[in-house]
């Protein structure tokens, strides 16, 4: 048996096979979630009939709705590109789940780098949809694409400054060792806090859920889709399985924003008090748990909030979040150097 | 210098070099398909990126020619006709064409049918705003709202089934009166049971939970800050360009004109009601969306007072079986939730007029569009035209 998890091609096969399954899963049960707890703060039952109890099965039904549509490609539109587009968002999500440690070692990969890759991988789901866009051959595609373009170029700065004050405080860019930095028990890292990096990053926690909203295209930042204003963005042409790609990676890829946060901020897979023999079992469990009380928040936010202007959005970008961010990283390079 | 080189010289000094990026106008083309125009109106857009300038409103996409039909029909099936101009509002339409054709009939209508018109105007009104109440923040974006007013609208709606029959089309006004309300017993006892049992106490119950409502939707949407940052000094009306335009009733108030018909005008009896005209102070869209949420408390207000102190009596003034009004005109007009609603008509003594003209609200109220778009961010034109309220059957006709 070890033998064989020796090879590198069946451990590879494994992995992919790992992340091919849980992605659709999860973008499911979020999927799901949002149309329960939307129908909750609605007064609304929400899916019901499907599947037989609570209609769990909504979104199965919902996707294989999707494969019967006809795939429509408008005659205008670059075809090839047009095909490419749902593609590119799908690799973003795919590529962030490598770096995710769901308990310790249990990441398809450590990368040193790990959240500089992470942050980098993210953002070429702009890249798609702003191929989308483009290729539709569409007017409201087009604004649609152009306004995520300018979203990217907004929110990637906090995105990145945000993490910084954490990458300081852990003293490695690796996912793992930030996990390791917060729970305290790996002592030849030098310092470790035994404490979640929340509560000293408060500001850091708060600007990069922020600007994750933004990376997701969400409401209050989903100008890129604005169903009343550019009928729904750079998706208004993509019919039947395409869009469903569209539609999934918005929920997997909420999923790896919240994986993100909770593994900086949050303590990832740790909690006080359990060994790490106890967390090689437990540790996918807590990281959920933790993953999907920060999606709740970004669904909450969805039915709450309208949706900002352009223009608002990038001032307070540059305006707040970024200086934030510049203040949050020398406050706590002071802190660091003192304590 | 020869005069090759001075021309060569002033050539020069008038060439300046644009070293700024040419951009190329996009026609945006909005409508008649899109979610968000409420219905089929089409808006031409020129944008410069997310600006837009030179916006054209093309309308046409809902017209039936009611004034049309109207010649070649009696008064009484006008009535069904007209309550579907504004199918939001869709009974405060009838009232001013049937008070046109009794001041030409010179018929004086029972004060309890007035009473029971001026109730149902007035729900007529609350539901129309609590429908803008709840279409307006999903145009900025938030889906919530919807929810929360849509739900208090249906009691109202329901309270108009009860006495008219109808949810939306009423078709309940006679001349010179009310039908006696539905499921009321005999139509031959027309003084007896004219509104159902219970009506009374479920309308109180139904303004409160309105009032209700009112309260929840003020701290859900007045309390964003994303709303305010929306909406606040967005889509600026002055009053002197508004009354140029003809806009009228809550876009009018908002920008800070005290005019209501129901003040000025008496067809029906509202001056013996006390209530306030909540005015805007500076008409961008907060002020729009704020004057239609005091004006639903105002209703509620109203129909309060009618129901203590509506008065007994017969639903119908003695009319002739056969409906002829003498030979005139007239021009009635009303506050209707849209704004000014009239009707001109014009009678040659027949069964029917000779000529109907229909001065609707959202016509004129829209007619604002290109003044007030003009160089508007693209999100702004969708705000701002929500903010308007109108309804596309009214602008058409």
């Amino acid at each position: 048996m070890s033998g064989l998890l020796d090879n590198f091609w069946v451990l590879l096969a494994g992995k992919v096979l790992i992340i091919a399954t849980l992605i659709p899963v999860a973008g499911m049960v979020i999927g799901f979630a949002e149309m329960k707890l939307s129908a909750k703060m609605q007064n609304r039952v929400g899916p019901y009939f499907a599947g037989g109890r609570w209609g769990w099965a909504q979104l199965i039904a919902d996707g294989e709705k999707f494969f019967q549509k006809e795939d429509i490609i408008p005659e205008e539109a670059d075809a090839p590109v047009f095909k490419l587009a749902p593609m590119l968002v799908f690799v973003g999500t795919v590529a962030l789940f490598v770096v995710i440690p769901f308990g310790p070692g249990l990441s398809i990969r450590n990368l040193d780098v790990g959240i500089f890759y992470a942050l980098a991988v993210s953002s070429i789901s702009t890249i798609g949809v702003l191929v989308a866009g483009w290729s539709s051959a569409n007017k409201y595609s087009l604004m649609g694409g152009l306004r995520a373009a300018g979203q990217l170029i907004a929110y990637e700065l906090p995105l990145v400054l945000a993490t910084v004050g954490v990458v300081v405080m852990a003293g490695t860019m690796s996912l793992e060792g930030i996990v390791q930095a917060q729970a305290g028990w790996f002592g030849e890292l030098g310092w470790t806090a035994g404490f979640p990096f929340i509560i000293p990053q408060f500001v850091g926690f708060v600007i990069f859920m922020t600007a994750a909203l933004a990376e997701l295209s969400r409401i209050p930042f989903d100008m890129p889709i604005a169903e009343s204003e550019l009928v729904m963005g750079y998706v208004t042409e993509y019919t039947g399985f395409r869009f469903l790609f569209f539609f999934l990676a918005e929920f997997a890829n909420m999923f790896t924003m919240g994986a993100l946060a909770a593994t900086m901020f949050l303590g990832g897979y740790w909690v006080p008090g359990l060994s790490a023999d106890v967390l090689r079992v437990a540790g996918p469990i807590i990281l959920s748990v933790k993953i999907f009380a920060l999606v709740f928040l970004m669904i909450w936010f969805r039915w709450t909030f309208p949706r900002f202007r352009e223009d608002q959005l990038q001032s307070l970008a540059w305006k707040w979040l970024i200086p934030l961010s510049l203040v949050n990283i020398v406050a706590t390079g002071i802190v660091k150097v003192v304590f | 210098m020869t005069s090759t080189d001075q021309d060569l010289v002033r050539h020069l000094s008038e060439v300046s070099v644009s070293v700024e990026l040419e951009t190329e106008d996009m026609t945006l083309n909005i409508g008649p398909q899109h979610p968000s125009t409420h219905g089929v109106l089409r808006l031409l857009a020129k944008v410069d990126g997310e600006r837009c300038f030179d916006v054209r409103p093309v309308i046409g996409y809902m017209h039936r020619g009611y004034e049309k039909l109207a010649e070649v029909r009696t008064y009484a099936q006008i009535t069904a006709l007209i309550n579907r101009i504004d199918w939001v509002s869709g009974y405060a339409n009838e009232v001013p064409f049937m008070v046109a054709a009794e001041k030409l009939m010179e018929l004086e209508v029972p004060e309890r049918a007035q009473y029971i018109r001026l109730i149902l105007s007035e729900m007529a009104r609350i539901s129309s705003h609590l429908v803008f109440m709840a279409s307006y923040p999903l145009e900025l974006g938030a889906a919530t709202p919807l929810f929360f007013a849509l739900r208090e609208r249906e009691r109202v709606l329901d309270l108009l089934e009860s006495v008219t029959g109808g949810r939306f089309h009423p078709n309940f006004n006679r001349i010179g009166g009310v039908k006696p309300a539905a499921g009321a017993g005999s139509t031959q006892r027309k003084t007896v049971q004219d509104l159902p049992a219970g009506f009374f106490a479920e309308t109180r119950e139904a303004m409160d939970r309105v009032d209700g409502a009112v309260d929840q939707l003020e701290d859900l949407v007045a309390g964003n800050e994303i709303v305010l940052a929306r909406t606040r000094g967005i889509g600026v009306l002055p009053p002197e360009v508004a009354a140029a335009y003809g806009v009228s009733g809550p876009n009018l108030r908002a920008s800070g004109v005290r005019f209501d018909l129901r003040k000025v005008e008496h067809y029906l009896p509202y001056d013996r009601f006390d209530f306030t005209v909540p005015v805007g102070a500076n008409g961008d869209c907060w002020d729009r969306w704020w004057v239609r949420l005091a004006e639903i408390r105002q209703s509620a207000s109203i129909i309060r007072q009618a129901i203590d102190g509506i008065p007994s009596g017969p639903l119908q003034a003695k009319v002739p079986k056969v409906i002829k009004v003498p030979a005139g005109e007239t021009y009635v007009r009303a506050e209707n939730p849209k704004g000014e609603m009239g009707y001109h008509v014009v009678s040659d003594g027949g069964q029917g007029p000779y000529r109907l003209k229909i001065r609707s609200a959202s016509f004129s109220n829209i007619s604002i569009l290109p003044w007030i778009l003009e160089g508007a961010l693209v999100p702004d034109i969708i705000a701002v035209m929500g903010s308007l309220d109108f309804v596309l059957g009214d602008v058409d006709r």
